[in-house]
């Protein structure tokens, strides 16, 4: 009604794009309510600047007792990498094996509304917590160490893959599986004549996209103890070893490098 | 053959898009469902394999209610009734030769299904088909490579790949340049008349549906309005289908299709309905 209205005033050379929010009252009252809440949360932080202060110094000691980097003990940094990229390709793999079903049955369009909502239902829970706190949970429950880590990363990869596969399932054109289901075609010949290669090249892009994720991740769930070479830095930063942190910081740095760069350079293959 | 009585398909949203549609099919003849869009020609054809379930009614093939038939035996009956569509729909990925051999899904077993082993008869039937629609050579192609008259005729192929008793055609020539739209239809029907399959066609191109059908339905809000031999189709029947308009131009179409014919060959003098589906096989054997 209004842009009609509009449309039929006087001057017929003038013309802005109607406001996403017509009302001037409750526009101007939004604005006001956003610099509120900024101030607000400022306040609430409650920063105390004098310890903002006295931090400086203490970034500039262990600054300069990080250098030079410490690689001497090049045995225990090998062993951290390696047990991080193991876990991180364990993990990988066993995600990518568990992300099938429960992506399947996550996907809106493949499967009866009960399994969608139940599928759903355990990707969105295993995406709640984040990595750390279920690490956290995995180290009460199996002890320090790998397994922990593995259990972990299983847990996220599965509940990424599986979010990814079935939103691609789910952005499918409908009508090939319509022309597929029909010839007569069962479900079963469905998912192997149809579903399959449409959605495996990105199937198999997100799963290298995890691999690369892990290995990131590994070193993060090593803090909390679930192994691999953030196990390693935590030790060292808790013992005051800041030039041997430096050096494994180093290597993290390279390893997600490495991955990044593998993952770029096998997507990048997939079409 | 095919007889559908009374059918009615409302839909979650509480459209009506099929109110009462009655329709019988005794002739392998090529039948064209013209009508408005969203008159329900799309549901009407989607409702005869099942791919909308109808609300009430009855789809007789050769006496079975396909309406009432469990999960297994629908999958049986689907395979005798071959689709294709205005997308044509092809899996993408796939090659082509896999494409034409998806019609014969519904009969092999799912590991011949899984590691694409099909009997040799299939596979002999399907290099026929594809010679047959001007493939030959294309087998390994993926589909996502070819044109859109290509895919529409890989999508024929897969079709007749069923071996299907009755064809049903969603728009096959609506994403199609007119040439092109022409040359599909001319193969479509063409094939269905060799192998005596009748076809039921949605189309919007009513001059389309006047020079290669032989029996038009014309469809209005979910209701048949016509049904009656192609040569009927007058200027009153197109205003009772799609409402008040000046169909000079589009009757003068079909004139022109007259003339084409006449250049062709083909003799003008206004034959009976029957007689007419042996001139359009002929009109266009010598037009390929």
């Amino acid at each position: 009604m209004s842009d009609i209205v509009a449309s039929t005033g006087a001057d017929r050379s003038r013309w802005r794009p109607p406001s996403m929010i017509e009302n001037p009252v409750y526009r101007g009252g939004l604005a006001v309510l956003a610099i509120a809440y900024v101030v607000w949360s400022l306040a609430a932080l409650d920063i105390d600047w004098q310890r903002v202060g006295s931090g400086f110094p203490r970034a500039m000691d262990m600054f300069v007792r990080m250098v030079p980097p410490d690689f001497n003990r090049w045995e225990l940094l090998i062993r951290g990498v390696l047990e991080s990229v193991q876990m991180a390709l364990a993990a990988s793999f066993f995600g990518m094996i568990l992300a099938v079903p429960i992506g399947l049955c996550a996907a809106v369009n493949l499967v009866p509304k009960p399994v969608y909502l139940v599928a759903r239902f355990i990707v969105v829970l295993s995406r709640t917590f984040h990595e750390i706190i279920i690490a956290i949970l995995f180290v009460k429950i199996f002890g320090f160490g790998p397994l922990a880590g593995v259990l972990t990363l299983i847990v996220a990869s599965t509940s990424f893959i599986s979010k990814m596969l079935a939103e691609d399932i789910e952005n499918m054109p409908p009508g090939q599986l319509e022309a597929i289901r029909a010839t007569g075609a069962s479900f079963p010949k469905l998912l192997v004549y149809c579903i399959s290669p449409q959605a495996l090249p990105r199937y198999l892009g997100v799963s290298i996209y995890r691999l690369d994720a892990n290995i990131r991740h590994s070193t993060v769930v090593g803090i909390v103890g679930a192994g691999g070479i953030g196990q390693v830095l935590a030790a060292s930063f808790s013992r005051y070893d800041y030039d041997f942190s430096l050096a494994i910081l180093l290597t993290i740095i390279s390893l997600v490098f490495l991955g990044e760069f593998f993952s770029n350079w096998v997507r990048s293959r997939l079409r | 053959m095919l007889e559908v009585t009374d059918l009615v398909k409302v839909y979650p949203t509480g459209t009506r898009a099929l109110n009462g549609v009655s329709l019988t099919v005794d002739e392998p003849k090529v039948i064209a469902i013209i009508g408005p869009s969203g008159a329900g020609k799309s549901t009407l054809i989607r409702c005869i394999n099942r791919l909308v379930e109808p609300t009430s009614g009855k789809i007789l093939l050769d006496g079975v209610d396909i309406a009432s038939l469990g999960r297994r035996e629908l999958r049986k009956f689907r395979r005798r009734l071959g689709m294709i569509f205005q997308e044509y729909n092809l899996v993408e990925r796939l090659t082509v030769m896999e494409n034409v051999l998806s019609g014969r899904l519904g009969y092999v077993s799912f590991w011949q299904a899984y590691r694409r082993r099909y009997p040799p008869d299939d596979i002999r039937m399907a290099f026929q088909l594809l010679d047959r629609v001007g493939l030959s050579g294309y087998e390994n192609t993926r589909a996502d490579a070819l044109s859109g008259g290509q895919r529409q005729r890989v999508g024929i192929a897969r079709a007749l790949m069923q071996q299907p008793d009755l064809l049903l055609v969603d728009e096959p020539t609506a994403s199609l340049d007119p040439k092109t739209s022409r040359q599909i239809m001319r193969l479509l029907v063409e094939l269905a008349h060799e192998r005596g399959t009748p076809a039921l066609v949605n189309i919007h191109d009513v001059g389309l549906a006047q020079s290669f059908t032989d029996r038009v339905v014309g469809l209005a809000d979910g209701r048949i309005v016509f049904d009656g031999p192609v040569d009927r189709v007058t200027a009153q029947v197109l205003t009772d289908i799609y409402g008040e308009e000046d169909w000079s131009t589009t009757i003068r179409e079909v004139e022109d299709e007259e003339e084409e014919r006449e250049e062709a060959g083909v003799s003008r003098s206004k034959p009976p309905a029957r007689e007419k589906k042996d001139e359009v096989t002929l009109g266009v054997a010598e037009g390929e």
